[in-house]
């Protein structure tokens, strides 16, 4: 062996290491694209009919009562949302099958709400709504509402890939005192039964959701803390960028598959 | 396996048991694919070992399902538990409880007496096994009268 050869083995040996290593946390596959299904797919007649028909649908209370809020006049500027966006209908379409989306002035990015709160504060001078408070769940539902059927479409932004990339590890990690990944769920045990409820695919089709168990709507972040708190591991608080990150990596996950919002889950 | 592996292998194993002293659990020796001796020297008792089992809080019954007619929530993410004591004996049940990733890295039954190199968990939880070494033993006892 020549002695140019000698010195990279250590490196070489380094990259068979950490390929091994890698190998291990990575030994699950992603779901082929056309294996994909919403959860929907898992529900009970009698949810899915809850869901279709709209005046059965609780989470289209929601939506009525943020289409309110979209024409309601707030803050210091005195405007409301139909000032400067108009018709829902038309410019919303679309908008919360691309987010969460880069916010070059954050230089992070953000989801639907936090979209909406950034709107509140910077255009009508109002207070942000709180988190998973009735009014944010019922505005970010009348806005995705407006996406109903869209394919989800994540932003082909480069800024937007670290953070997706951080998302996807976190969802492949190990975590909480059950040492168990999103992904040994998710990915290699859907379909299956956790003392009776289906594993589904977690995809986020249909968020806000109107869970039966909550009753109430609630949001795609309080659906992954109760995942966390399941495996028993640190929540982090609403709006963290951790939850964000995890977001893209999902939505990225379900590219192409329509949204539903507001979707019921059991 | 080569030596030096086989030598890193066998000093990871060392550190385990030595940092199991540190976080206050009872430290074991994995001999094979078996903890041959009780973590706390007495037998357990299989009653206490059943109403664990069934108890959701903790979790045996979300990915297994066994011979528990009263039950009505069963998981099926992994076997039935029927006949576990005619296939294991009680000291490879035992590794099997306390920490079945020492077998299979990549598996999802939790490490049931373990509070190390855990990633993330929450504050209620951080620095104590989901099972104490009474309640592993109990369980050793009730899966080792699962003989068909
Ligand atoms: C031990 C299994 C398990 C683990 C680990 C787990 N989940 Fe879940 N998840 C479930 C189950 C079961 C449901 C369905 C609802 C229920 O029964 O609670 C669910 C629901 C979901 C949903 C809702 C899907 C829908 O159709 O609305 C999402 C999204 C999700 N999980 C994401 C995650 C993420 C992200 C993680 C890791 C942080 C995770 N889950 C960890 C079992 C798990
Ligand atoms: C999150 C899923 C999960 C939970 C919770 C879980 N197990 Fe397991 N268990 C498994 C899997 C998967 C295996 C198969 C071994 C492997 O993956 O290498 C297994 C293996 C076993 C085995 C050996 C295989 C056999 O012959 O049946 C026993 C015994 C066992 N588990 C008992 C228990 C008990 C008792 C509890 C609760 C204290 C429990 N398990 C909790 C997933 C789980």
């Amino acid at each position: 062996m020549n002695p140019r050869a000698l010195r990279l083995r250590p490196a070489l040996i380094l990259a068979i290491a950490s390929a091994a290593a890698f190998a291990v946390a990575l030994a699950r596959a992603e779901i082929p694209l056309e294996q994909r299904r919403s959860s929907y797919a898992d529900m009970s007649r009698d949810n899915k009919a809850m869901q279709d028909d709209d005046t059965s649908n609780p989470g289209m209370l929601s939506v009525l009562d943020g289409e309110a809020l979209w024409s309601e006049k707030a803050g210091a500027a005195n405007r409301a949302c139909a000032d400067c966006h108009g018709d829902a209908k038309s410019g919303m379409k679309g908008v919360a099958a691309r987010h969460p989306a880069f916010d070059a002035r954050l230089g992070r990015p953000v989801n639907l709400d936090q979209r909406i709160n950034i709107c509140r504060s910077e255009r009508q001078q109002a207070a942000p709504f709180a988190l998973e408070s009735k009014d944010m769940l019922a505005m970010s539902a009348f806005v995705a509402h407006q996406s109903r059927g869209e394919p989800i479409a994540p932003p082909d932004d480069p800024r937007l890939a670290p953070h997706r990339e951080a998302g996807r590890a976190q969802y492949n990690a190990r975590q909480g005192q059950l040492n168990l990944s999103c992904g040994q769920c998710h990915d290699d045990n859907w379909g299956k039964s956790l003392a009776g409820n289906t594993v589904p695919q977690a995809h986020p089709t249909g968020y806000p959701i109107y869970r039966l168990e909550w009753q109430s709507l609630g949001s795609l972040q309080r659906r992954l803390r109760n995942c966390m708190i399941g495996m028993r591991a640190e929540t982090y608080p609403y709006g963290a960028l951790e939850y964000v990150n995890m977001e893209l990596y999902l939505m990225w996950r379900a590219r192409g598959m329509k949204l539903e919002t507001p979707g019921v889950r059991p | 396996m080569n030596g030096r592996l086989a030598l890193a292998l066998a000093l990871a194993a060392f550190n385990a048991a030595s940092s199991q002293a540190q976080s206050g659990l009872v430290p074991y020796q994995v001999v094979g694919d078996a903890i041959p001796r009780s973590l706390t020297g007495a037998p357990g008792d299989p009653a206490r070992g059943r109403a664990i089992v069934t108890r959701r809080e903790y979790t045996c019954l979300l990915c297994h399902s066994g011979p528990f007619p009263e039950e009505r929530f069963q998981g099926n993410l992994a076997t039935d538990m029927r006949g576990a004591g005619a296939r294991w004996t009680p000291g490879e049940l035992r590794l099997r409880l306390v920490d079945a990733t020492r077998l299979n890295p990549a598996t999802i039954m939790p490490p049931f007496y373990r509070a190390d190199g855990l990633n993330r968990v929450g504050p209620a939880w951080r620095g104590k096994p989901i099972l104490t070494a009474e309640q592993i033993e109990d369980v050793v006892a009730f899966l080792s009268t699962l003989r068909d």
